[in-house]
Parts: structure tokens; C-alpha cells; sequence
């Protein structure tokens, strides 16, 4: 022991004895400081008006009417904001984008490449990148700043408050809500938001759940899904319907969290919930112009390039996996098939279940996948609209339970590999990962195949 | 007469003075850490649409606590 | 107790500070309860220049950015925002660890106008550890707004520590920021900062081991900061200032170490 030690250890027992003697030190400690603070600030501060403007706001927000509908609205609205807005400016980035894949085609055809190259990269790669561009860009432009405004407005700990209560029944923490709605964003993200939860057991029921809230990268196949569905099911779609549609599939995702986490915390992940303390922050209007560079710049930007990394190779892939047959049929029919009668039974088809599998790497390109699986045999058209992709999957045989089922499907299965590598860091655990991915993946089977079931038995043929 | 009740009991809308804090460890000191010290004016300022977690308003902040924590603290009467 | 425990992150945290940087001229530490706006007052002051790293060891994530003030390169550090210093979550041994250990050259406490009391917790916490603390009252327009009046005068006289009033969102006090930032890390102003008085238990209690404190630490630390957690038995801080000191002991030896080498070598 080194003397530095020894005169250490000797003073430590002798704070120790002091302390036992004195007794609630920490107390002590901690009362002077608070009540220095408070006479620094009489002496100080002048208040001519304690009446809170905040508090009539609040009244309202986490009032035992209208809270909870309220909280469902304005999901509704961003959601019907990101997609009726979203329409216009997707449809002019589609007419330039694949108007500009004509011209490559000239170009491709002038240098008189082989057919195969061209396939790869215009027909393949530039097609998937094209898609994956002019169909997340516009949403992701408008959601992400519409949720940075929520979040800086001081909206978001109003919700936790508001479902704190459930949360603490399923025995997880308060702050859960919190991460599920980075979750929102990027379920990677959402992930690493767990550790303002401290306690190990809740961070990693929070972990293992994040993946039921809808990410970003989802959010296009959902909404897409949705006004597909709600277009074969009634005539003249409307955006407001397909809105509430994706704002109950959110809501589906909490209830499944929420039994999730009830369900862990009954059986792997034992124990009571930890103290919890959450701080309603006075209501800010957010500057717009910072909150619009910040979310674009952080959130928009940085998801978007993702997808495209990912988008690529993904779009080239598919392409090689369409075009080369063997026998009469190309290696994606081949392998749709292998899963097609899965897919059938729990209300899908092959090239479905075919398009979660490769796009395993990132959420954003399985719908892109699955079109161009769908589109592979027959001519390459120009998905401008909903209503022409609509006309694709009809042909390909879907009715509303495909879509339907599509959707419950997106919002119920494994995490793409970027979440499952961020979990496997955060847990240090394989174990957990796996997990991670099998809970919710059999979980939407289950719910599938049961809906299915119930469509078929009610007597709807299909 | 001085009467003395948990937090939790305390009426939404009245306000109380601090006189313990009964947890203990970690949950004491993260209280303590709130100003939640003795002598200290609280006041419930509303429930959550479920009944729980409640807010307080503690040394100007607003801040909900779980009926977990909030038994926890005495507080007397003001009056 | 034993002192074996595992040092936190703070080496290798300060480690990386150095790397990733370019070569800092000074580092400023900015600290603040939740939703003060601490994190507007960051982005303020150094634009789009900014990361974020891990704080090894610890599940916090803390951002660092830089900005250029009169031809000197300055690092900011924004740490974790907590209400207290006293250590009971990860975040707030964090901000502890950075302030005592981290020798950043000043220490910004971003305050909420209109909750100065609750935000002046912090803030004495903070000068309890270094004299280099500034006070930032944010959020001034809201506190107008709320009808309130507050004499910055007043409290900068109070405090004993330079106050800069400011509006981060729109930009308002933070060249004020800055120039005050630039005086305090570069010792072109001195803060004497009103010392903290507690009740008679407590200084009576500080008295008894006051004098052997002194003798250990030798002006390497403030010596009433360390006796207070002492007293407190806080457990993972005197592990912590254990370390620190065994660290600054094998600086010096190796620095005797290497005196010997250099005479050896002329010889």
C-alpha cells in the first residue's frame, strides 16, 4: 500500500466516524444549497405575474377527455400532412428521375454497351435509388421537421406523462416513450436513446421493444400500403383515411410494446420498476429556421443517404436475381416460390416474404425490391402515382388483405441489420439480438396467419 | 393542529410544505436532488388522465412523480 | 473502503479530446439543468462545427464542438444536463467527473430566467468546484414574458462570477458569451465566487477533518469541495479524486524519472 493510500484510507474513516455521528449529511448538504439558491433569487427576481399561461395549454393536453384523442390527432394530422404533401413534390422527383434514366438509356446505347451492363445499373441500380429518392425524400422533408417541432415545442414529455401510467403497469419506465419516439426517426437511434434509461432491466426491455414503433424507413411501404389498402377497399381513396390508418398502426405498435414489455417483464426480465422522475418543461415556440436546418440536415439527410448506400447494391442485386433464368424461370421466381406457399398461409405471396428478406440490409428498399420483383417478366413502368402501383399489385394478384397484411407485416418483423448490429452493441449480447429479432418476427407471423384465417373463415374468397 | 399526510393524498391545486423524505439510497437522494428538501412549498398541479403520475410544482419547476415516489415524501398543511 | 474500483472514463475521454480536435487553445465545459436551452446556446456558439462521442465506459453520449473567438481556437464540451452534481445518476457523475477532473479552463452554466432558483442549485454546485464558473441566464425574453424582472447586477455581485444575460434562439448575449468565455479561460479575469455557507452541522463537521485534507491534497484540489464529499461519503468521487492523485504522482516521478535521464545523459 502506498502512502498516499494509507493516508487516505485513514481519512475516509475518519469523515466516516464524523459522519456517523453527525448523521443526514447529504441532507444537510443538499437543503443549505437549495436554500441559498432561494434566497439568491428573492433578492433578485421580481414577479409581478405567477399566473402560468402554460398551464391552460395543459389542461387541455393531458386532460382525462381529450388527452388521449388528442395525442391520436395529431399523429393523424402529421401523418396526413406528410402525405398530402408529400404527393406533389414525389411525383415531380419521379417524372425527373426516371425521365433522366431515358437519357442514360441513350447514353448506354450510343456507347454500345452490352445489355446486361445496362440492365445493372440503369434498369437496377438507378431505378432502385430512383424510387428510394422520390418516394422518401418528400415524406421524410416533411415529417421530420413537423416531429422536431413537437419535440422542441415541449409536446413529447406531455405524452409520456400522459401514458406513463401503462407503462409502469407493463413494468417498464417512464422514459421508454421517450426512446420509442426517437424510434420513430431511426429504430438504430431509438436504440441508443434506451441508455438515458439507467436500469438495466428496463433499458433492455426499452432495447428489445424500439422495434415496434415504426421507423422512418417503414413509414413509405406503410403509407404506400395504406392507400393501397383503403383504395381496393372503398372507391375515391382519400388521404385522411390512409392518415388514420398509419396512425392506428402506430397505435398497434404501442398496445404490442406495451404487451411485450409486460410479457418480459413478467418472465426474462424480472423485477419492479425503478424511481422515475420526468420534468413537463415550460411550452416553446420553436424558431423555424434552425429547426428546419437541424432536422433536415441531422435527420433527413442523414437517413436518406443511408438508404441510398443501401439502395444501390440492393437495386443492382435484384436486378442480376430477376434477369438470369434458370429453366423458364429467373432466380428471384425460383426462390419467390420456395416461400409462396409460407407467404399464402399467412395471407402475403412468395415475392413478399422474398423482399423482407432482402431487405434485411434497410427497411426503405423492400417495397422498391418488391416492385421490381413484381415487374420483372413484364414492361418497366413508370411508378408516378399510387394508382399505377395499385394497378401492379392487382395484377399480381393482391386484394386488401395482401395490403393489409403487407402493412401489419412492415410494422411486425425483425429490425433491419443496422438496428440488430446497434442492439448487439448496446447489449453485448447475442443472445439478446437474436431475441431482438425473434420476438417480433414471430409475432407478426402469428398475427398474420390469424388474420388471414379470419378474413378466409368470415367468407371473403381469396 | 399540525397534521401531517403523504404527497400522494395531497389535493390537486393545493399546495404543502415538505417534511421528509422517507426513501431511502439512490431514490433519496435523486428526490433530494429535485429540491425536494424540508420545508420546501409544493403544489399538485395535475393528474395525469390515468390518475398517476401527478405533477408537481417544485422550486419553479414542473414535475410529474409516480404515486411510488410521492408516497414516500410527508408534507403538512400550509393553514 | 477499498479504492481498487474501476477509474470511469474521464482518461480516456480527455485522451480523445485531444486527438479529435484540432490543437485547442482552450476547453470550456457547458453545463445546465434539462431543457434550459443548453443545447441551443451549443449550437449557437459553434455552428455546424460539432460531433458527438461516447463517454467511455458510460452509457452517455456527450457532444463536443468548436468555434474561433479572436484568432484562438476554443472546444466546447456540452455536458450532460442534470440538476445536480452529486452523482446519483450516470449522467450527473459524468458532468462531475468532466468539471473536477476534465480541467477545462472554464465552466458555463446555462440557466432557465425563469426558474433561477432551481437553476442556481447547479450553478453553486459548480462554483463550489472551480472559481472559473460564468452564468449564462438564457431565456430571458420568456422570463419578460412572464413579468419577470431580474437584476443581473445584483446577482453578478451576489455570485462573484461574470452573468451574461442571453436569448440563444435568437442569438442574442452570445458575442457577450464569448468575450466573457475568452477573459475568464484565459486569465484575463479572475471570478471570486461567494462561497458556499452551510448550517453549523455541517461547517463544524468540515472543521474536524478540514486540516488533514489540507495536508492530503497540498492545493492540488479545493480542499472544502473534497472534505464536503468526504463527509458525504460519496464513494464513487473519493475513488475518483484517489486516482487523480496517484495519477499526478506518477507524473512527477517519471518526471524525476526523467530529470535523472537527462543528467545521465550530459554526464
Amino acid at each position: 500500500m502506498s502512502s498516499l493510500e494509507a493516508e487516505f484510507n485513514q481519512i475516509i474513516d475518519q469523515a466516516q466516524a464524523v459522519r456517523n455521528r453527525v448523521g443526514a449529511v447529504r441532507d444537510q448538504i443538499v437543503s443549505d444549497i437549495y436554500h441559498q439558491a432561494r434566497e439568491i433569487t428573492e433578492k433578485v427576481v421580481k414577479t409581478y405575474n405567477s399566473r402560468d399561461p402554460d398551464r391552460k395549454i395543459d389542461d387541455i393536453v393531458t386532460s382525462k377527455i381529450f388527452g388521449y384523442p388528442l395525442m391520436f390527432a395529431l399523429l393523424s394530422l402529421v401523418f396526413w400532412l406528410t402525405i398530402s404533401g408529400a404527393n406533389v413534390p414525389s411525383a415531380f422527383l419521379a417524372d425527373l428521375l426516371f425521365g433522366f434514366q431515358h437519357q442514360l438509356t441513350a447514353v448506354f446505347q450510343w456507347a454500345g454497351s452490352p445489355d446486361w451492363l445496362h440492365g445493372v445499373l440503369v434498369l437496377g441500380l438507378y431505378r432502385c435509388l430512383a424510387w428510394v429518392v422520390s418516394v422518401m425524400l418528400p415524406p421524410m422533408a416533411i415529417f421530420f421537421p413537423l416531429f422536431t417541432f413537437l419535440e422542441d415545442l415541449g409536446y413529447l414529455p406531455r405524452v409520456a406523462f400522459n401514458l406513463d401510467k401503462l407503462f409502469k403497469k407493463a413494468g417498464a419506465h417512464g422514459k421508454q416513450i421517450l426512446t420509442m419516439c426517437m424510434g420513430f426517426g431511426c429504430n438504430a437511434a431509438g436504440v441508443i436513446a434506451c441508455r438515458i434509461i439507467e436500469s438495466p432491466r428496463e433499458r433492455l426491455i426499452a432495447v428489445l421493444t424500439n422495434n415496434f414503433v415504426p421507423c422512418n424507413g417503414r413509414f413509405p411501404t406503410l403509407i404506400t400500403m395504406a392507400a393501397v389498402f383503403m383504395g381496393t377497399l372503398v372507391s375515391g381513396y382519400n388521404n385522411f383515411a390512409a392518415s388514420a390508418l398509419v396512425a392506428g398502426v402506430v397505435v398497434l405498435g404501442v398496445s404490442v410494446t406495451l404487451a411485450v414489455s409486460w410479457i418480459l417483464s413478467k418472465t426474462l426480465l424480472k423485477g419492479v420498476p425503478s424511481t422515475f422522475t420526468l420534468e413537463l418543461p415550460p411550452y416553446r415556440i420553436p424558431k423555424i429556421g434552425s429547426l428546419l436546418i437541424r432536422s433536415i440536415l441531422d435527420r433527413t439527410l442523414f437517413v436518406l443517404m443511408r438508404a441510398v448506400v443501401v439502395a444501390a447494391p440492393a437495386g443492382a442485386v435484384t436486378w442480376i436475381l430477376a434477369n438470369i433464368q434458370i429453366g423458364d424461370l429467373s432466380i428471384i421466381g425460383h426462390l419467390a416460390g420456395r416461400f409462396d406457399g409460407f407467404g399464402r398461409l399467412i395471407g402475403l405471396d412468395g415475392f413478399i416474404i422474398l423482399a423482407f428478406l432482402l431487405g434485411l440490409p434497410a427497411n426503405e428498399i423492400v417495397t422498391p425490391i418488391l416492385i421490381m420483383s413484381y415487374l420483372t417478366q413484364g414492361v418497366l413502368l413508370e411508378l408516378d402515382s399510387i394508382g399505377a402501383l395499385r394497378q401492379i399489385l392487382i395484377n399480381n394478384g393482391w386484394t386488401w388483405l395482401t395490403a393489409l397484411n403487407m402493412l401489419l407485416f412492415s410494422l411486425l418483423h425483425f429490425p433491419c441489420a443496422t438496428t440488430l448490429l446497434t442492439i448487439r452493441q448496446e447489449t453485448q449480447s447475442i443472445k439478446w439480438t437474436v431475441l431482438a429479432a425473434l420476438i417480433p418476427t414471430v409475432i407478426g407471423i402469428l398475427v398474420c396467419f390469424l388474420v388471414a384465417q379470419i378474413v378466409r373463415t368470415l367468407g371473403f374468397q381469396f | 393542529m399540525i397534521v401531517e399526510f403523504k404527497l400522494t393524498n395531497l389535493p390537486i391545486g393545493e399546495k404543502a410544505e415538505v417534511v421528509s423524505v422517507l426513501a431511502q439510497g439512490v431514490a433519496r437522494n435523486r428526490l433530494l436532488d429535485l429540491g425536494l428538501v424540508p420545508k420546501t412549498i409544493i403544489e399538485a398541479v395535475r393528474k395525469s388522465p390515468l390518475g398517476d403520475p401527478v405533477a408537481y410544482k417544485i422550486r419553479g419547476a414542473v414535475i410529474a412523480l409516480r404515486a411510488e415516489e410521492s408516497s414516500q415524501i410527508r408534507v403538512r398543511s400550509l393553514n | 473502503m477499498g479504492l481498487t474500483a474501476q477509474s470511469t472514463g474521464i482518461n480516456a475521454f480527455l485522451e480523445e479530446l485531444k486527438q479529435s480536435s484540432v490543437k485547442a487553445d482552450a476547453v470550456i465545459a457547458l453545463a445546465g439543468n434539462p431543457n434550459t436551452g443548453k443545447s441551443t446556446v451549443f449550437n449557437g456558439l459553434t455552428g455546424l462545427n460539432q460531433h458527438t462521442g461516447n463517454w467511455p465506459g458510460k452509457t452517455v453520449i456527450l457532444a463536443k464542438g468548436n468555434y474561433q473567438h479572436q484568432r484562438k481556437n476554443i472546444t466546447l464540451v456540452d455536458l450532460p444536463g442534470t440538476y445536480s452534481l452529486l452523482a446519483n445518476s450516470a449522467d450527473e457523475q459524468v458532468a462531475r467527473d468532466f468539471i473536477c477532473f476534465g480541467n477545462p479552463d472554464a465552466v458555463v452554466v446555462v440557466a432557465d430566467a425563469t426558474c433561477l432558483e432551481r437553476n442556481l442549485n447547479l450553478s453553486l454546485q459548480v462554483m463550489e468546484i472551480t472559481p472559473r464558473t460564468i452564468l449564462c441566464v438564457n431565456l430571458i425574453d420568456e422570463a419578460r414574458r412572464k413579468k419577470m424582472e431580474i437584476d443581473l447586477a445584483k446577482l453578478e455581485a451576489i455570485l462573484g462570477i461574470p452573468v451574461v444575460p442571453a436569448v440563444a434562439r435568437e442569438k442574442v448575449g452570445l458575442k457577450q458569451l464569448k468575450d466573457v468565455i475568452d477573459k475568464v479561460a484565459f486569465g484575463k479575469k479572475w471570478p471570486q465566487p461567494k462561497s458556499m455557507e452551510y448550517s453549523e452541522t455541517i461547517e463544524a463537521a468540515l472543521a474536524e477533518i478540514q486540516r488533514e485534507v489540507d495536508h492530503l491534497l497540498q492545493g492540488k484540489f479545493n480542499s472544502r469541495w473534497v472534505a464536503l464529499r468526504l463527509l458525504d461519503g460519496d464513494n464513487s468521487i473519493i475513488t475518483e479524486i484517489f486516482h487523480y492523485l496517484q495519477r499526478l504522482e506518477i507524473k512527477k516521478q517519471e518526471y524525476y524519472q526523467e530529470k535523472v535521464k537527462v543528467v545521465e545523459c550530459c554526464e
